[in-house]
């Protein structure tokens, strides 16, 4: 569904990709867990197609059609409404907002009013509703819990596992340094360090806790 | 009927900046004002018994819409920086060219409303009569408008980024804006002259290709210049 070979990709002398290959498949949740530097964002916009890797190749079954994406900016119009918001995005897939939407993602009573007007936490909940307008089969996460509070965070991290359990046929790639709320949402984890994977593998039922050291452990 | 799917996000993209400069109107609102102000420095400051306001009026129309253009074209791609929509832009699977024709479209809506306002009272502050001419200096204004505009809105893309992306939008893209800026310049004052429409017929095709050339150079590089 999503595969990376050998990606390369540097700014001046910063190495941010340096040989990474990994594949995700269906129903696969990987979270790439790395410090601020490490090229995970990179990464995420090089299978996105947003930045074009000067060595190797990525590859998501669909092509752009198939991503929704996520990160720490909303990708929103302050001055559109909810609903405004959702109809552009959507008419550039070439579909209409799927009518339960937003009460799925408890945007209802929001959906007439300015994106400039919502708290934090609905506004992300409008970008999640941006992302998933046109049903991606790939997400992609860019640090989807900055600036989210505790529970706003919750609340996200239950959306996007309905997300991945929906349908079957999901998959996602979700890049942070928060360690703790990215592993409840993870099949598979992996550790970054100066454009490279440290570790890669299963989450195979461990823990926040346990994952937090390996990564301590991983990338000090 | 359906629209062909380019043409479809086309229009969705220059709707929907049309839709926000609606709901804001902060930007029209300053170039209105700035093409007000400027028409009534020149309306105060210009001596009427040195020159004729026939003579004067065709630059000075042509100066202050363009200044206003550049006012105006600033904003085409500052509002995709806020949120990072551009990005979602990028990532959607619509053409770049669907993005800068929707852009080039919003644009052009959006500087003839400034020129809607500016011939007016241009006509009003120089008691120059337009209305006879009105149909060819529509004419004149439609082909310079496109061609500043075209090349405005591909510099406003490469410029976004930039810290001083007000000063660096300007300053690239005069130079490119004097060609048409002239031609219409030209055009205007024999039109304002009473003088017939095969009179300007030259400039006219030196705008109408300037248009060709330029849209044309624009749907080529706007790619590489929002690329990462």
């Amino acid at each position: 569904m999503l595969l990376a070979e050998q990606l390369h990709h540097s700014f001046g002398a910063v190495r941010a990709l340096d040989g990474i290959s990994f594949s995700v498949r269906p129903g696969q949740t990987l979270a790439i867990f790395g410090p601020n530097g490490a090229g995970k964002t990179t990464l995420l916009k090089v299978l996105a197609g947003l930045i074009r890797p000067q060595k190797g190749r990525a590859h998501v079954e669909g092509g752009r059609r198939a991503i929704g994406w996520i990160g720490h900016q909303a990708q929103l119009y302050n001055q559109l409404t909810v609903r405004e918001n959702l109809r552009f995005w959507a008419s550039l897939y070439d579909v209409v907002p799927p009518p339960e939407l937003l009460a799925r993602l408890g945007l209802e009573e929001h959906a007439d009013r300015p994106v400039r007007a919502l708290s934090r936490g609905l506004v992300q909940r409008v970008a999640i509703a941006r992302a998933l307008v046109h049903d991606p089969a790939v997400l992609l996460l860019d640090e989807p819990f900055t600036g989210l509070d505790r529970t706003a965070a919750e609340t996200l991290g239950r959306l996007l596992a309905q997300h991945a359990d929906a349908g079957g046929g999901r998959a996602t790639v979700l890049v942070t340094h928060n360690v703790e709320e990215g592993t409840g949402l993870a099949t598979d984890v992996a550790f970054m360090r100066a454009g490279r994977f440290v570790h890669f593998g299963p989450r195979a039922g461990r823990g926040a806790q346990q994952v937090s050291e390996e990564y301590r452990n991983a990338i000090a | 009927m359906r629209l062909p799917e380019p043409l479809r996000h086309t229009w969705a993209v220059a709707s929907k900046d049309l839709l926000i400069e609606f709901r804001s109107r902060t930007a029209i609102i300053s170039a209105a004002m700035f093409v007000v102000l400027v028409l009534l420095v020149f309306t105060f400051a210009r001596d009427p018994t040195a020159v004729a306001a026939i003579d004067l009026a065709p630059s000075i129309l042509w100066v202050t819409l363009t200044f206003a253009a550049v006012l105006a074209l600033n904003r085409a791609f500052q509002l995709e920086l806020e949120n990072q929509a551009l990005d979602g832009l990028l990532l959607a699977p619509i053409g770049r060219s669907s993005i800068y024709l929707g852009k080039l479209i919003a644009n052009l809506l959006f500087v003839g409303t400034v020129e809607l306002i500016g011939v007016p009272l241009l006509a009003l502050f120089f008691n120059i009569s337009v209305w006879p001419y009105a149909a060819p200096l529509a004419l004149v204004i439609v082909l310079a408008t496109v061609g500043f505009v075209s090349v405005g809105t591909l510099f406003s893309a490469m410029t976004v980024r930039t810290r001083v992306s007000e000063l660096l939008l300007a300053v690239l893209v005069l130079p490119f804006m004097i060609p048409p800026l002239m031609w219409a310049a030209r055009a205007t004052g024999p039109l304002l002259a009473g003088r017939p429409l095969s009179d300007i017929t030259g400039w006219l095709k030196m705008l109408a290709a300037y248009d060709i050339v330029f849209v044309g150079l624009a749907l080529l590089l706007f790619p590489a210049t929002v690329n990462e």
